[in-house]
C-alpha cells in the first residue's frame, strides 16, 4: 500500500454524493437480503420448541443411530410354500404353451415361468403357423405386470363387485324393450367364443356381433369372400416360392397379422447358388421394402396402376392405364420374373381396395402359386369396417340398447371417435371389457375388467385347421374375469370357460388327447381340399376355372384400378414394429425399442421424401448434443388436422407421406408413455391411404433417435455385400476378402498368427461359443432386441436419456442406407476419391442417403473378441475372458472408469449413468413391485456406475451345461442358445459350440460368406457375420 | 521387592493347589448314576408275547395307530376289552369285507374315521394278533412305553450345576485368600515398625513413561508397531463386514437339525429336495414336514434335554400344526394356513450365482462341507464364511468328479493331457473365471 492510487470500482464513484456508493460502503449488498424468507420471522423462531442445540442433538443421534443400524445386516425372511405344487421347484423354470390373441397379434408361444411368475416369451417350435413371436409378443409379458391395469370391475368411476355387476347388467339386458344388443369385439378367431356368442344370441333377443379390427383388413376380407365364399384372408407360405412381388404389402411387418418372416428368410439364404428374388413396390419405407432386392417407389395411386399393369402383363387380360414410363419398365421386369418362375412366384398386396385384392387373388390363381393354399385361409382378421360404420349410425339414431365392447378401444382408434362417443350416450347400457381404464372404458357405464392373456383360457383358429390353445400361466393378479367367463355367467351357464373349451374341443381334438393338445399348445387338422372336390362335381369338363360366371368381375376391377387418379399428396398410415395398433402403449420396452427403419424411439412422426421436405421447408438436423431435431408439419385430411414431427425418410416415394398408428394414447397409461400423435384421427373410413395437404408448423421436435449417421460412407467391410452373380461366379477373395497387413514386405491376412501381436488363448478344450448372424436372413424385425431386454433385465432409460445416446440396449440393429443407388456404388465412389478437394466434397455427399437407397440391417452386440481391447484397459480387471469364448463382465468389480467403452471398437458397452431401478426419476417397470416381477432371477440387476454389456447369455449356456452334467450326457448341437438366437424366427442367428465340429455354427464359421466385423482391428471376435448377397439377376 | 515377589508366587501356588483340590472333587458328583430298571418281559394278562407284539405293531400298525392316542385310526389301548377276540381277528384280516357285510360295529368305525379303510392284513395269524393286542393292552405307565420293553439308562447330567458350584467356591476361596494376604501383610508391617526395622528408601528414578518418550528409537519402533497392529485389526474388522459366519438367528419354529438329521438320521435331501435339481436348496414346504409329523405329534421322553423339555418340543410341533392348519383332534386339515416366515441364514449377495445342484448332484459334495456339522446343530447357524476367498479356495483344492459322467469324458481327457495331471481341480476346469459366478 505504498501508492496512493485510488482504484475506481465504478463510474458511480465519480459522483461524490452518490447514495449507492454510500450504501455500498456500509453494506455489501445494496438491497437488504431477505433473511426472513428463509429464517422466518423472529417470533415464530422463538416460539419453536426446537432450539439449535436440540437440533444438533437430533442430528447427532440420528447419524449415530443410522450408522449403528448399518452395522447389522438386514434380516432376510424366507417363506416356503405351505403346500408346494408338484410341478414347481424353486429355481427351476417351467414352460407353458399358450397363445396371444389380442386382436392384432396372434402367435403360439411358450411362456417361461419362474416360481409361478411368467418372465419370458419364447417361440413355440411345434407351431406350423404363427409360431414366431414378434417384438410386441415378446414384450407382452411385461404388459401383464402393467401397474396401470384395472384392479377390479367398475361402475363408472366406482368399484363394484362382480355379483352386483352381473345383477345390474343382467337386469338391464332383460329390460331393453326390444332394442338391439350389440357385441363390438376384436377378432377372436376362437371357435369356442363363437359358439358362446351364438348361445348368448339365443338367450337374449336381438343380439348382433360387430367385429372391429383397429387396423382394418375389411377390403381384403371382402375380396376373398367374393372369390372363395369365405370371409378370411389369403394365406401365403413364402418358403415354397422363389419369386416374391409385393405391392405395398409389408409382409415382414404386420401385414395380415405378420408371421411370414420365417418362410421368407428360408429362400433368402443362397443355397446351391440360388436364392429368392424379392421385388417391392411401395410408398413408405417398410421392413419388406428394406429387405427387397429391388425396391421401387410408387405412391398409393401408382401402386394401383402398377398392380393393374402387372395383371395385364402376367395374365394378358385387362388393361394398363397411364403408368409412368420408368414404373412401367419395372413392372415389365417384375412380370418377366413372375412368368419365369411360374408357380414358384407369388404376388401379394397391401392395397386397401377390394379391386386390388381381387386382382392379387386372380394373379396367384393364374400362375397357380405354390405359396397360396386356398384351403387354409387365415382367420385372424375378421373386422368389418362397414358394419362398424353402420353401428355408429345406429347408436346415434338410438337403435342400440346395449353395447358390449370387448378387446377394442373405438374411442381411441375410430376416426369418428367423437361421433361414437355421442352415440354411446344414447345407448342405455354400455359395458367395456378392458384391462385398462382407456378412452372407451372410461366413458362406458360399466367396466368388466378382463385379465391379461397370460391369465386367461382360450382357443384360436389361426388359419383353417390350425388351432392354438391359450392357458393361464399365472393366477389372475387382480379381481378380473375374462370376457368369455362373463358371457357364460350372463347366459346362465355355470361351467367355467376352461371346461367350456374342453367341451367344445371334443370335435376338434380327433385322436389327440386334451392334455397333449394343451401341452403342445397347437393342433393342426388336415383340411381336405373342399374346393377342388366341389369343383370336380360342379364344373363341367373343359370349362376354365377363371370363367366361373358366379365369380367376381376381375376384368372390371382391373379397369377401375388402371384408371386410379392421384389427388395431390397421399398419406399412408402404417403400424410400427414397436407399438403396432397401440394396445401395448404402456409397455416401456416397446416404447424404447428403436424403429428398425428410422431408429427413432418414443415417437411417431411423418415420414416424407427429401424432395417434398425441401419444397415445404421441413428440416431434420443433428444438434450440438448429438441428437436429432425435426420440424413439425400439420397434416389435414377432410378438415381434420394433426400436427406431427417430420422425419425425412430416404426411399419415401415422392408425393407420399407416412404416419404410424398406435401412438398418442392418453387414457389409462402413465404420463411418460403418452408420446406421439394419434393418427387414427386421419384413418377415415378405416382406409390407410388418404389424400392430404401438408403445411409446415411452428416449433422444433426433439427426437430420441439412436442412429444419426445413416450411411456407410463406402466402408464396405462393415456390411459386406455382393450380388448373387458375383457370389456364384467369383472366388471368395473377390467378394469377401480378408484384410491384409504387411510384415517384412510380405502381405499377410490379419487373421494369420504370423501378424498377431497377442498370445493366442487356447480354446480347443471344452466349449467355444460362437454366434453367426446371417445378414441375408435378418429382416431387422427387432424380436431379438426385446428378447434380450427380457432375458437380461436391461433397464429402460426414457426418452430424454435415449436422446442423449444413453440407451441400454445390449443388442442393437444398425440400419444403413446407401448414398448411391447401391452400396456397391458407394464403395466405387469412395475408391475414386483422390485429393483434398475431392474428399472434402464427395465424402460430404456420401453422408446423405440416396433417395431410393439400398438398405442393410446389422445386429450388433458385444462381439466377445478373443483379443478384446476392453479387457486390457480395465484398471480393476472387471472384464476378463473366459475359456468358452465369452467376454465376462463382473459388475461387482467394476468401478465405472468407462475405459472399456472408450476402447471398444464396436461401441457395444453400456454404462449405468443412473440407478434405473427403484428410482422415481425412471418411473418404468423397475420402479414398482408389479413391474419387477418380470425380472429374470438368474441375472443381476445392475446398479448405478457400472458398465454392462451382452454376456452372450452366459446364464443360458451355463444352465445348458449344468443340465447335461447332471444327466451325465454330451450336449447336442442346438441345445446352446442365447435369448436373441432363440427369438430369431428367420433363422438369421445361429449359436453354438465351434469345438463341436459337426455343429451348425462350426460349419457356418467355415462358410465362404463368413466375415468378422472390423476384421482389420485384429480383435478376433466370437460373433461372425455372413456376407449379404443381393439377387440382382434379371429375368 | 524380592520378598513381595516370593510372596506372590506363594499365593499362586496356594491358588493352584485349591483348584487342583476342587478338580479332584468333581468326579465325585459325576459318578452318581441312576439305577437301571429291569425289563419286564412278562406274559401279559391277555395272553400274548408283548415283545413280539411290539415288533409287529411298529412294523405294521404304527403308521396309522397309536396306543393311547387317536391318529388316522383309533387309539388301540383297551380295544381287547371293547371287542371280542374273534371280531378283532376278522376285522384285522379283512375289515373291508366286514364293512361290506354290514356289520354294525364295523360300519360305525368306518364312518367315524371318515371312511378311511384300514389295510387288510391276511398274513397275520391269530397268535400274531394276540401278541399285538398284548402289547397295546399294556397300560400307560408313568415311565411311558419304554418302561415295558427294555431299559433306558437315564443319564443324570449334573455337569452344568457342578461347574457353577465349583466356580462359586473358587471365587469365595480366592476372596478369602486376598483378605488373608492383606491382613498378613499388614501384620508383618506393623511388626516391622514395632521392631524398628527400616525400609530402604527407593531411588527416585525418571518415570518410565518419561524415559520412553526420551528414547526416540523406542518411540519410533512402537509407533510403527501400533500403526501396523491397528492396520491389521482395521483390515481384519473391515474384512468381517458382511461376513455373517456364525449367524444364528432365532427362528419362528425351533427346528432342531440335531434331532432330525442327527438323532433320526434323516437324509438332508429328503427335505431339501430341490438341492438336487435347482440352484436353491429350498426350505421344505410344510407339507413335507407333515409327511412324518402327521403321526409324530410329540417327541419321545428321551428327546428332551435339560435345555429343551419335552413340553417345549411338543409346543413347537403344535406351531407346525397351526401353520399348516392341521387339526389334531379331527386328524384333518382345516384349510387355514399361515406360512412360516423363516429367517434366512445363508445369504449370498445378488451378484453371486450359486447353484446347489451343481455341487450336490454333479460334484457330489456333502452338504456338511459348506454347512458344517448340521446334524449336531440344535439351532442352525452359518458355518462357513461364504466369502469369495472361501469359494475359490475350495475350487482350487477340489477335484472334479468326472467318473461315470459322459459329459466330462472328452473334456477331461483333453484337459488332463494339457495340464499333465490325472485329476482336474475345479479351477483347472474353469471354475475360477469371473463369469462363471458373476452374471
Amino acid at each position: 500500500m505504498s501508492s496512493n492510487k485510488k482504484y475506481w470500482k465504478s463510474v458511480e464513484e465519480l459522483n461524490e454524493n452518490s447514495s449507492i456508493v454510500e450504501t455500498l460502503q456500509q453494506n455489501e449488498f445494496v438491497q437488504e437480503i431477505p433473511t426472513d424468507e428463509f429464517l422466518g420471522d423472529k417470533s415464530s423462531l422463538e416460539n419453536s420448541s426446537t432450539t439449535r442445540r436440540d437440533f444438533l442433538k437430533y442430528v447427532g443421534f440420528s447419524t449415530a443411530a443410522a450408522s449403528l443400524a448399518a452395522c447389522e445386516g438386514p434380516v432376510i425372511k424366507s417363506i416356503p410354500y405351505v403346500v408346494q405344487p408338484d410341478r414347481i421347484v424353486p429355481g427351476v423354470a417351467n414352460y407353458y404353451a399358450t397363445t396371444i390373441a389380442d386382436g392384432f397379434d396372434f402367435a403360439s408361444v411358450l411362456i417361461k415361468t419362474r416360481e409361478g411368475r411368467p418372465i419370458k416369451v419364447e417361440n413355440n417350435n411345434l407351431a406350423t403357423s404363427n409360431g414366431e413371436a414378434n417384438a410386441r409378443v415378446h414384450a407382452s409379458v411385461l404388459s401383464l405386470y402393467d401397474s396401470s391395469r384395472l384392479k377390479g370391475p367398475k361402475k363408472g368411476a366406482e368399484d363394484i363387485s362382480w355379483s352386483e355387476l352381473d345383477k345390474e347388467v343382467g337386469a338391464k339386458l332383460n329390460g331393453l324393450g326390444g332394442k338391439k344388443i350389440v357385441l363390438l369385439t376384436q377378432t377372436f378367431a376362437s371357435p369356442s367364443t363363437s359358439k358362446l356368442i351364438a348361445e348368448f344370441k339365443a338367450k337374449y333377443a336381438n343380439v348382433s356381433q360387430v367385429v372391429y379390427d383397429s387396423v382394418s383388413y375389411s377390403e381384403a376380407l371382402d375380396a376373398y369372400e367374393m372369390m372363395y365364399g369365405e370371409r378370411a384372408l389369403a394365406d401365403y407360405d413364402f418358403s415354397k416360392v422363389n419369386t416374391v412381388v409385393s405391392i405395398a404389402a409389408d409382409f415382414l411387418g404386420d401385414w395380415q397379422g405378420g408371421g411370414y418372416d420365417g418362410g421368407y428368410a428360408q429362400g433368402r439364404v443362397p443355397k446351391n447358388g440360388k436364392m429368392s428374388k424379392h421385388i417391392q413396390f411401395e410408398a413408405n419405407m417398410s421392413l419388406s421394402g428394406a429387405n427387397a432386392d429391388n425396391r421401387i417407389q410408387a405412391t398409393p395411386t401408382q401402386q394401383k396402376q402398377v398392380l393393374a399393369a402387372l395383371y395385364k402383363y402376367v395374365t394378358g387380360a385387362g388393361s394398363k392405364g397411364a403408368l409412368d414410363a420408368t414404373l412401367d419398365a419395372e413392372v415389365v421386369k417384375a412380370a418377366k420374373h413372375i412368368q419365369k418362375a411360374g408357380s414358384n412366384a407369388v404376388v401379394v398386396s397391401g392395397i386397401q381396395d377390394v379391386d386390388a385384392q381381387l386382382l392379387v387373388l386372380a394373379i396367384n390363381k393364374h400362375i397357380n402359386s405354390k405359396a397360396f393354399n386356398e384351403n387354409t385361409p387365415r382367420k385372424i382378421r375378421q373386422g368389418n369396417s362397414k358394419a362398424v360404420a353402420q353401428l355408429v349410425k345406429d347408436m346415434n339414431a338410438g337403435r342400440v340398447g346395449a353395447l358390449l365392447i370387448a378387446g377394442v378401444n373405438p374411442v381411441y382408434s375410430l376416426p369418428n371417435a367423437q361421433e361414437f362417443k355421442d352415440g354411446l350416450e344414447k345407448v342405455d347400457l354400455s359395458v367395456a371389457f378392458s384391462m385398462h381404464n382407456d378412452e372407451t372404458a372410461s366413458v362406458c357405464n360399466y367396466i368388466a375388467t378382463t385379465p391379461h392373456y397370460l391369465e386367461s383360457w382360450g382357443d384360436v383358429e389361426l388359419k383353417k385347421g390350425s388351432y392354438s390353445l391359450m392357458q393361464p400361466t399365472i393366477r389372475p393378479l387382480f379381481d378380473t374375469r375374462q370376457f368369455q367367463e362373463t358371457l357364460l355367467k350372463w347366459t346362465g351357464n355355470s361351467a367355467s370357460y376352461n371346461d367350456y373349451i374342453k367341451d367344445a374341443w371334443t370335435g376338434v381334438l380327433g385322436g389327440t388327447s386334451w392334455s397333449q393338445a394343451l401341452h403342445d399348445g397347437v393342433l393342426v387338422k388336415p383340411i381336405l381340399p373342399k374346393e377342388s372336390l366341389e369343383e370336380a362335381i360342379n364344373t363341367p369338363e373343359g370349362e376354365v376355372v377363371e370363367e366361373t360366371p358366379a365369380g367376381p368381375n376381375v376384368g372390371a376391377a382391373a379397369r377401375r384400378l388402371a384408371t386410379a387418379k392421384a389427388n395431390g399428396l397421399e398419406l399412408t398410415l402404417y403400424t410400427k414394429t414397436a407399438l403396432g395398433d397401440g394396445q401395448q402403449a404402456n409397455n416401456p420396452w416397446l416404447q424404447e425399442m428403436p424403429d428398425p427403419i428410422t431408429r427413432a424411439s418414443w415417437d411417431n412422426y411423418l415420414t416424407i421424401s427429401r424432395a417434398d421436405a425441401e419444397s415445404l421447408g421441413l428440416i431434420n438436423e443433428n444438434v450440438a448434443n448429438g441428437a436429432l431435431n425435426g420440424s413439425y408439419a400439420t397434416v389435414t385430411v377432410n378438415g381434420v388436422n394433426v400436427t406431427a414431427p417430420v422425419i425425412i425418410q430416404p426411399g419415401q416415394a415422392k408425393g407420399s407421406v407416412g404416419l404410424a398408428l398406435g401412438y398418442g394414447k392418453t387414457a389409462g397409461l402413465k404420463e411418460e408413455m403418452q408420446v406421439g400423435v394419434n393418427a387414427f384421427a386421419l384413418y377415415q373410413n378405416q382406409n390407410a391411404v388418404q389424400p392430404v395437404t401438408l403445411a409446415k408448423a411452428e416449433g422444433t421436435h426433439e427426437f430420441a433417435c439412436v442412429q444419426l449417421h445413416n450411411t456407410l460412407m463406402g466402408r464396405g467391410d462393415i456390411i459386406k455385400e455382393t450380388t448373387l452373380e458375383i457370389f456364384n461366379t467369383k472366388d471368395k477373395h473377390v467378394w469377401n476378402a480378408v484384410p491384409e497387413v504387411s510384415k517384412n514386405h510380405i502381405e499377410y491376412e490379419v487373421t494369420s498368427p504370423e501378424v498377431d501381436l497377442w498370445d493366442e488363448f487356447d480354446r480347443s478344450v471344452g466349449h467355444h461359443f460362437n454366434l453367426s448372424i446371417d445378414l441375408n436372413a435378418c429382416t431387422g424385425c427387432g424380436a431379438c432386441v426385446i428378447a434380450c431386454h427380457a432375458e437380461n433385465n436391461v433397464p429402460v432409460v426414457g426418452k430424454s436419456e435415449m436422446r442423449r445416446s444413453r440407451d441400454m440396449h445390449w443388442l442393437r440393429i444398425d440400419r444403413y442406407y446407401s448414398s448411391q443407388e447401391s452400396f456397391e456404388g458407394d464403395n466405387a465412389k469412395k475408391d475414386a476419391i483422390s485429393g483434398l478437394g475431392s474428399s472434402l466434397s464427395e465424402f460430404g455427399e456420401m453422408e446423405v442417403p440416396s433417395d431410393n437407397p439400398e438398405v442393410a440391417f446389422q445386429p450388433v452386440m458385444c462381439q466377445h473378441c478373443n483379443h478384446a481391447p476392453c479387457e486390457t484397459v480395465c484398471p480393476v480387471a472387471a472384464t476378463s475372458h473366459g475359456r468358452q469364448g465369452q467376454n465376462h463382465m463382473a459388475y461387482n468389480r467394476c468401478v465405472g472408469t468407462r475405459y472399456c467403452a472408450n476402447n471398444c471398437p464396436y461401441k457395444v458397452r453400456r454404462f449405468n449413468w443412473f440407478l434405473y431401478n427403484e428410482n422415481d426419476e425412471f418411473d418404468y417397470h423397475m420402479n414398482n413391485d408389479l413391474g419387477r416381477m418380470v425380472i429374470n432371477p438368474d441375472v443381476t440387476v445392475r446398479s448405478r456406475g457400472v458398465m454392462e454389456k451382452c454376456s452372450m447369455c452366459i446364464q443360458m449356456t451355463q444352465k445348458t451345461i449344468l443340465d447335461a452334467k447332471r444327466d451325465g450326457r454330451v450336449i447336442k448341437d442346438g441345445e446352446f442358445q442365447t435369448a436373441c438366437s432363440a427369438a430369431c424366427s428367420s433363422g438369421a442367428m445361429t449359436f453354438g459350440d465351434i469345438n463341436d465340429k459337426d455343429s451348425k455354427v462350426a460349419k457356418l464359421k467355415e462358410d465362404n460368406r463368413m466375415y468378422h466385423l472390423l476384421e482389420h482391428v485384429g480383435t478376433k471376435p466370437n460373433v461372425m457375420y455372413q456376407t449379404k448377397v443381393r439377387n440382382t439377376t434379371e429375368a | 521387592m524380592k520378598q513381595v515377589k516370593y510372596r506372590n508366587s506363594a499365593s499362586k501356588l496356594l491358588l493352584l493347589g485349591t483348584v487342583f483340590l476342587f478338580s479332584l472333587m468333581n468326579p465325585v458328583f459325576a459318578q452318581e448314576e441312576a439305577a437301571t430298571t429291569e425289563a419286564a418281559t412278562a406274559e401279559s394278562a391277555t395272553g400274548g408275547d408283548v415283545a413280539k407284539g411290539e415288533a409287529l405293531f411298529k412294523s405294521l400298525c404304527a403308521a396309522c395307530h397309536k396306543r393311547y392316542k387317536k391318529m388316522t385310526g383309533p387309539a388301540l389301548f383297551g380295544v381287547a376289552d371293547k371287542y371280542e377276540r374273534e371280531w378283532i381277528y376278522s376285522w384285522v384280516k379283512n375289515s373291508a369285507a366286514m364293512i361290506a357285510s354290514g356289520d354294525a360295529r364295523a360300519v360305525a368305525i368306518y364312518e367315524e374315521y371318515k371312511r378311511t379303510p384300514m389295510n387288510a392284513f391276511p398274513q397275520l395269524t391269530n397268535t400274531d394278533i394276540d401278541n399285538i393286542l398284548a402289547y397295546v393292552m399294556v397300560p400307560k405307565g408313568p415311565s411311558g412305553p419304554t418302561g415295558v420293553t427294555g431299559t433306558t439308562p437315564t443319564v443324570v447330567d449334573n455337569s452344568g450345576a457342578s461347574t457353577t458350584l465349583i466356580l462359586g467356591a473358587l471365587v469365595l476361596v480366592f476372596l478369602m485368600l486376598v483378605v488373608v494376604l492383606f491382613l498378613v501383610n499388614k501384620t508383618l508391617r506393623s511388626f516391622a515398625e514395632a521392631n524398628g526395622v527400616e525400609f530402604a528408601e527407593e531411588e527416585v528414578r525418571t518415570p518410565i513413561w518419561k524415559a520412553f518418550v526420551q528414547n526416540q528409537f523406542l518411540v519410533l519402533v512402537s509407533a510403527i508397531f501400533v500403526l501396523l497392529a491397528s492396520g491389521y485389526f482395521v483390515y481384519g474388522y473391515l474384512m468381517q463386514v458382511g461376513v455373517d459366519q456364525g449367524y444364528m438367528p432365532i427362528q419362528p419354529i425351533h427346528y432342531s437339525h440335531k434331532i432330525h438329521a442327527g438323532d433320526n438320521k434323516i437324509e438332508c435331501k429328503y427335505c431339501h429336495s430341490s438341492a438336487r435339481v435347482s440352484k436353491h436348496s429350498g426350505i421344505p414346504s410344510l407339507n413335507v414336514c407333515m409327511n412324518c409329523h402327521k403321526s409324530i405329534a410329540e417327541v419321545a421322553e428321551s428327546t428332551a434335554t435339560d435345555e429343551y423339555s419335552k413340553e417345549f418340543y411338543d409346543g413347537e410341533i403344535k406351531k407346525l400344526y397351526k401353520a399348516v392348519g392341521w387339526d389334531e383332534a379331527e386328524q384333518a386339515y382345516t384349510g387355514k394356513t399361515e406360512p412360516v416366515k423363516w429367517v434366512r441364514i445363508h445369504n449370498l449377495p445378488d451378484f453371486a450365482y450359486f447353484n446347489h445342484s451343481q455341487h450336490v448332484s454333479v460334484a457330489g459334495v456333502e452338504c456338511q462341507t459348506c454347512h458344517g456339522p448340521v446334524e449336531e446343530m440344535e439351532i442352525m447357524y452359518q458355518h462357513a464364511p461364504l466369502t469369495m476367498g472361501w469359494c475359490i479356495n475350495c475350487h482350487r483344492e477340489t477335484n472334479v468328479k468326472v467318473e461315470g459322467n459322459e459329459y466330462y469324458e472328452k473334456i477331461h481327457a483333453e484337459l488332463s493331457k494339457k495340464y499333465g495331471v490325472d485329476k482336474l481341480t475345479a479351477a483347472q476346469m474353469g471354475g475360477l473365471e469371473c463369469g462363471k459366478c458373476h452374471y
